[in-house]
């Protein structure tokens, strides 16, 4: 989807900038492999961006201007429709909001709006993070109980922390789609920080 | 140091051994090894790390003759720590209020991660150009 995009509006100068937030760099192997993207298609194993944007699950998306400065916070969007009949989402309102940023300029938030709508962390969830930092660490020295009571101590002070109490899920050996999954979902844990924002109105005659 | 030791200090994704002296919960580390391993350093005026001063109130909590605190070093500098003593391995994280206030600039922060091929890539190569920045996971 976003190679698509990259060639529909990349001339206008737009780019798509992935990052896939997994400890295993083999596993969106197969994704990126596909897409086979002429866009900036990283790997954040550290979990970085989500420590400097406040990313507490997957996928969001924010929109950069040309001088660096966020015009919309991340909040839950898909690029697809591939998972709409879990989430309820469509993928359609929202690329046809970056296309009418891109071409004309449209969308962008003001800056009051925007901090209204960031989710910002607290002294848990940074500490939260701090023992996932540390639970990472413990992991890839070989100290796999060690890294699992991190593990466990970052998801009870940040039990919305997706990219945390899931985000794991692989290296630990528990399927991320499996009963551990639906154990948190049922929990009732917000699925995001924020909810959605809302999309600007598709206009008349876009294209 | 009378029970001489050493501990993993992880700031900014980097792991660095320090030698410290870990008595029960406690972990002290002399204010040299501080600095070379977080670059906060122990002056008359406070902890001091570039242009930054911190001021410390209890400075007879923070620092001993056998070397600064690092509970009481991280709470002074407001920023978590995850320690395991049995582990000799501690994580300083970032301060809610020092994120905070960073994201509230909405300058999008730079950062520079690799793709499956090893190269790397930053946020800010694309300065002029409009960027929708994704964070996906295959999880």
């Amino acid at each position: 989807m976003w190679q698509a995009l990259h060639e529909e509006l990349g001339s206008l100068g737009f780019v798509p900038f992935t990052v896939a937030l997994d400890q295993n760099p083999e596993d969106p192997r197969p994704y990126i492999e596909r897409a086979n993207p002429t866009h900036p298609s990283v790997i954040d194993t550290e979990h970085l961006i989500a420590e400097l944007y406040d990313i507490r699950n997957v996928p969001t998306m924010l929109w950069i201007d040309e001088s660096g400065r966020i015009v919309r916070p991340h909040d839950a969007q898909f690029g697809t429709d591939t998972f709409t009949q879990f989430h309820g989402k469509h993928s359609e309102p929202f690329l046809a909001a970056v296309r009418a940023w891109v071409k004309r300029g449209r969308g962008a938030l003001d800056p009051d709006t925007v901090r209204a709508h960031q989710p910002l962390p607290t002294p848990e969830t940074q500490l939260a993070r701090a023992h996932r930092a540390l639970a990472w660490w413990l992991h890839q020295q070989g100290r796999g109980e060690a890294a699992e009571r991190h593990f466990l101590r970052a998801g009870e002070l940040s039990p919305g922390d997706w990219t945390i109490r899931r985000g794991s899920m692989p290296i630990r050996g528990i399927h991320p789609m499996g009963p551990a999954f639906f154990e948190l979902a049922k929990e009732g844990v917000p699925r995001y920080a924020t909810e959605a924002l809302p999309l600007p109105g598709a206009e008349p005659g876009r294209g | 140091m009378d029970q001489a030791a050493s501990i993993t200090l992880i700031d900014a994704e980097r792991a660095v051994e320090v030698r410290a002296s870990i008595v029960g919960e406690r972990v002290r580390i002399a204010p040299d090894a501080l600095a070379d391993a977080t670059g906060w350093k122990l002056e008359p005026r406070g902890l001091c790390r570039a242009e930054v001063c911190v001021p410390v109130r209890d400075r007879a909590g923070l620092v001993d003759e056998v070397g600064v605190d690092l509970a009481a070093f991280a709470r002074a500098v407001g920023r978590p720590l995850a320690l395991d003593i049995a582990e000799c391995a501690a994580a300083l994280g970032t301060g809610a209020a020092e994120r905070s206030a960073r994201m509230a600039t909405l300058e999008a922060p730079d950062f520079t991660l690799p793709d499956l091929a090893g190269r790397m890539h930053s946020l800010s190569d694309h300065r002029g150009k409009k960027v929708l920045l994704i964070a996906y996971a295959s999880w």
